[in-house]
């Protein structure tokens, strides 16, 4: 479903060129969950962002199904986004004027994709239904990002993409959330690729791959 | 589209959960369209007017055959043109009076009458027959017949005892004309087979030349794009422009303030939104679609609120410009359709302007930086020097425009570019003055006084501008004011020093209260006068007679003289020019002029220049007995007297029982000042409404910039609080702050607003009315002006400051917590 082929990566420092991603190769298949580990600094979300086409490659492919994400213009990689890419960050990024309620059905309901009964079902299945009606500032950080992870999966994305998606949280609630995120991927068969520092949460998932010094070790 | 909406909604939502910010934002745009609305309906109004009048039966828009003399000229010219091919029509023209109301009385004749002179299709409308058969009509504007109390289908009495035919309505009309059939007009005027004008239709066929038909008896004048009253009004109506446009940059202000404050607080939701799968371009044209929306709304509020602004402000710029110009202008406001989709479209483009900057940064925003809450304050500090730097350029370009620029536009660019260098150079100032006062001090809590304050600043920074502005204009329009009420009052003494002024019915009856003043003891002299209208160079003008008299010479308000000034009137070869003609035409002392009178050229050289303020026209003053010889024909029937002012009442009522003037040719000194300083008050009333306005906007300003700001303190005052500072001490600690910004934005506001003036007084009213004023300082209305500019500092500060004080510990705690 993802296939990652000799990407590259580079940023101009104050002093010099520093490559980041220096030919990185991944496959994640439908189901599929991944934990994507590594140093500071070394890459992970260069590479998460380089997917979900938020930055531009230097060189090397990104194909999801049939799709070859590099080199799609801003409009086609934002349409992508929308209709076949669910993204959960660490700092939840919910729309603080919108309501529980709306933040979930925002994204299926820009990529008009809003499924009643599915928005039901996952509401339920992430403890949310006494929080609609509230505003993403009178939840706890748990709340909000599992907030983050229904809107990124009511639109039943190809692939959810999570940059360390439990860093702002403690030990029993990032494990509270990994799980309900790794069950509810498991249910919608997408695949699921998630950063993140600890080996603990990585070990959780199907698989895990490290990145060092711009290649998966 | 449904994908749009949603992205809307989204958008809107941030409005809906910060209400206080959405009513800021449609604060500024409604004072700013409103405000500029309501001048541009009240110059509308006027400039409607103006055509009225220039279009009803040939006025200037029409082609037109004069006398080279000006006066009247047999009918049976009017019958040689005719038969010579010339399509004239006739007019004749004179005043009429109606219960003691003097009305211009056109008389026209229809069936010749030009398709050009608009409202001869009116007339059709009415009908010819009705306006040509016995009894006839006399058509009048709405205005006119309510102002004289009478209704339509009524035949009124002149005061002369003659009956004019009844009144029929003609909306097109100008106000304070009656329109009535040629014959019966030359009957009312006393002007049997005589003729005013001739108006020129286009011709169908071949036509003799005019001088061989009228010799040089007749010249010809072409239609005027614009009219005399329109470039009498102009200046007045530029002023009102430039209050406009003030009132409407100043609402920009607030708008700008709401719009970059919003924008820097949707940040994080765009770049979700973009995460989410919107493109940029779409979230840019979603962010206009909402930005214009938001105008056309407050668009539509602010023009309900300009018109109510112009409808309350008309009485007092129609009394203006009738005290002023001679100009009638309708009580009742109507306005085209025009007026109302420029209000709209003024709203949007103001709007886009206000948010440029942060549609600018929409459409670059990186997707990946990370949320920075308060990146706009921030930039704004790395702004100041620039500002700076734009500052002095402005200045600058001040300088030169003063130094190179002779106009009245070139005034208004010379104050504007003043204004916008000093609103730019305040942030920079201020900057300044509270790094000093950081430096100055070792105490923590001070120190921390003078830092916040700077970073307070550039979140305040355009409310202040604001603030700076609206008082700099408010000192300036008031030391104008002042400083012309103290000349005016001082002119008028000069100018009105007769204790009566009449003007006899004729010159027998004229001869006769000569001589029976002269028997009065109670009369120390009697001073006549004459005046008489000619053409000098390519302007009209008024030539002033008046008797070689110790009043005259003591009292007349000179403004540079020779030495033998009166004696060179008195011989008849010496003029005085009014300031506004020695300005316009570059007549100095020393000069000499030739004017034609009918007896021939009269050669005068000027002696002396005379204020004359509120005079729309050139006046040379001339010995009365010289005028009378050059000026045969002139009517001396006016005279002043010279009485003890104990004695005026009595001799008033003695003139008016033996020889029956009544108010309108008979005026005491005490009535006439108080009739001109009541003109002269509703001048500058619109004026002080204005200014009130701009203060108004500017308070309301700071109010929302303080409210958007005190949502975002939380996190510099939690701190405090949290190492022991009490609620109630940050509280009176965060007023002290923005009363000592304020302060000092109200002491740089003074000296800005002093030159304000200056420029007002030495550029621009020399330019609009051909006058200079002396320059004054009125300490106490700067102190005045300082109290009400804290006052209104203190009122904006106290609603956030009562907030802080009420605020619940757990708000504060909320700081320090997660769930933040």
């Amino acid at each position: 479903m993802l296939t990652v082929r000799h990407l590259t990566k580079s940023y101009r420092s104050a002093q010099e060129q520093v490559a980041v991603l220096r030919g990185v190769d991944l496959d994640i298949d439908a189901g599929e969950s991944v934990a994507l580990t590594g140093e500071s600094g070394s890459g992970k979300s260069t590479l998460l962002h380089l997917i979900a086409g938020l930055d531009d490659v230097d060189g090397g492919e990104i194909r999801l199904d049939d799709t070859v994400v590099t080199g799609l213009p801003d409009a086609a990689r934002a349409a992508l986004r929308r209709d076949r890419l669910g993204l959960v960050f660490q700092q939840f990024n919910l729309i603080p004027s919108l309501t529980v309620g709306d933040n979930l059905a925002f994204q299926a309901r820009v990529a008009g994709k809003h499924d009643a009964t599915w928005q039901r079902e996952l509401t339920e299945r992430l403890g949310l239904g006494a929080l609609l009606k509230r505003y993403p500032e009178q939840l706890s950080g748990g709340q909000q990002q599992r907030v983050a992870i229904g809107r990124a999966l009511a639109s039943k994305p190809l692939l959810l993409l999570a940059d360390e998606p439990t860093g702002n949280l403690d030990e029993d609630t990032a494990d509270e959330v990994l799980r309900l995120a790794r069950d509810l991927v498991a249910s919608t068969g997408c695949g699921f690729l998630m950063v993140t520092h600890s080996q603990r949460l990585a070990a959780m998932l199907d698989r895990h791959v490290h990145l060092r010094a711009g290649l998966i070790a | 589209m449904r994908r749009a909406l949603w992205v809307l909604a989204v958008l809107l939502s941030h409005w809906r959960r910060h209400p206080m910010q959405f009513a800021t934002l449609l604060i500024g745009l409604i004072a700013a369209t409103a405000l500029w609305s309501g001048v541009q309906a009240l110059n509308q109004q006027a400039r409607t007017s103006y055509d009225r009048a220039a279009a009803a039966f040939g006025g200037a828009r029409t082609a037109m055959l004069v006398a080279n003399d000006g006066g009247a000229f047999p009918q049976s010219l009017f019958v040689d043109l005719r038969r010579g091919g010339w399509p004239v029509s006739p007019v004749v023209e004179g005043r009429v009076q109606i219960g003691g109301r003097s009305v211009r009385l056109l008389g026209i004749e229809p069936v010749t009458l030009p398709a050009e002179a608009s409202s001869s299709a009116e007339l059709s409308k009415t009908g010819a027959q009705a306006f040509l058969s016995p009894p006839g009509l006399a058509l009048i504007a709405p205005e006119t017949l309510a102002d004289l109390g009478l209704k339509a289908g009524t035949a009124p009495v002149l005061n002369d005892g003659a009956t004019l035919p009844p009144l029929a309505v003609q909306p097109q009309l100008a106000p304070g004309v009656l329109v009535v059939d040629i014959g019966m007009a030359q009957k009312l005027l006393a002007m049997p087979d005589q003729v005013s004008r001739l108006l020129i239709g286009k011709a169908k066929g071949p036509q003799a030349s005019l001088q061989s038909v009228t010799g040089d008896r007749l010249r010809q004048v072409q239609p005027d794009a614009e009219t005399d009253l329109e470039r009498l009004t102009d200046s007045f109506h530029l002023n009102l422009t430039a209050f406009g446009l003030l009132s409407f940059f100043v609402g920009l202000f607030i708008v700008n303030s709401a719009i970059g404050l919003g924008f820097e607080q949707r940040l994080p939701m765009l770049r979700t939104l973009r995460a989410c799968g919107v493109s940029a371009r779409q979230l840019n044209a979603v962010l206009i679609v909402e930005l214009v929306s938001i105008a056309l709304l407050a668009g539509i509020i602010g023009l309900v609120c300009g018109y109510f602004i112009a409808a309350s402000l008309l009485p007092n710029v129609a009394a203006s410009l009738r005290g002023l110009y001679g100009a009638q202008i309708p009580g009742q406001l109507t306005l085209k359709p025009e007026w109302w989709l420029a209000g709209l479209a003024i709203s949007v483009i103001g709007a886009l302007l206000a948010a440029t900057s942060s549609l600018l940064k929409a459409v670059r925003l990186p997707l990946l930086a990370s949320a920075q809450p308060y990146a706009w304050q921030q930039a704004q500090q790395r702004w100041l020097t620039l500002q700076g730097i734009a500052a002095a350029l402005v200045f600058i370009a001040a300088g030169l425009v003063l130094w190179l620029g002779d106009s009245l536009i070139a005034g208004f660019v010379v104050l504007a570019a003043l204004l916008l260098g000093a609103a730019l150079a305040l942030p920079v100032i201020l900057g300044i003055v509270l790094a000093a006062g950081e430096r100055s001090t070792r105490r923590p809590l001070l120190t921390w006084f003078w830092a916040d304050s700077r970073l307070q600043l550039s979140g305040l920074s355009l409310a202040l501008m604001a603030l700076l502005l609206a008082l700099a204009v408010n000192v300036g329009v008031g030391t104008m004011v002042e400083s012309f009420s103290r000349t005016f009052t001082g002119w008028l003494d000069g100018r009105l020093a007769s204790e009566i002024y009449l003007n006899a019915a004729s010159e027998t009856q004229a001869t006769e209260i000569k001589a029976w003043l002269g028997t009065r003891p109670d009369v120390q002299a009697v001073l006549p006068g004459a005046r008489t209208d000619v053409q000098f160079k390519t302007m009209p003008i008024e030539l002033l007679g008046f008797a070689d008299h110790a009043t005259y010479r003591d009292q007349w308000p000179l403004l540079e003289t020779t030495r033998d000034a009166w004696d060179r009137v008195r011989s008849g070869d010496g003029a005085l020019v009014s300031e506004q003609l020695s300005r316009r035409m570059n007549v100095k002392i020393g000069d000499h002029v030739d004017i034609p009178t009918p007896t021939g050229t009269w050669p005068l050289q000027v002696v002396a220049i005379y204020a004359d303020y509120g005079n729309p026209r050139g006046q040379f003053g001339v010995n009365v007995d010289a005028l009378v010889k050059y000026f045969p024909d002139i009517a001396r029937t006016r005279m002043g007297v010279r009485a003890a002012p104990a004695a005026v009442p009595a001799l008033l009522d003695a003139i008016r029982a033996r020889f029956g003037l009544d108010g309108r040719n008979l005026a005491d000194q005490t009535t006439v000042k108080t009739e001109s300083l009541a003109i002269f008050n509703r001048t500058f009333a619109v004026t002080a409404a204005l200014n009130a306005f701009t203060l108004g906007v500017a308070g309301v300003a700071l109010l929302t910039s303080l409210l958007t700001l005190s949502n975002s303190r939380l996190p510099q005052l939690a701190p405090l609080w949290a190492i022991g500072l009490t609620r109630r001490r940050l509280a009176v600690v965060e007023l002290m702050k923005t009363l000592s910004v304020a302060l000092i934005t109200a002491l740089l506001a003074l000296p800005l607003g002093l030159l304000v003036a200056w420029c007002l007084i030495a550029i621009v009213n020399v330019k609009a009315f051909g006058w200079r004023l002396p320059f004054h300082v009125f300490p106490m209305q700067l102190v005045q002006l300082l109290g009400v500019a804290m006052l209104a500092s203190l009122l904006a500060a106290l609603l956030p400051i009562l907030r802080l004080l009420r605020m619940q510990p757990a708000e504060l705690v909320k700081v320090f917590a997660n769930e933040r």
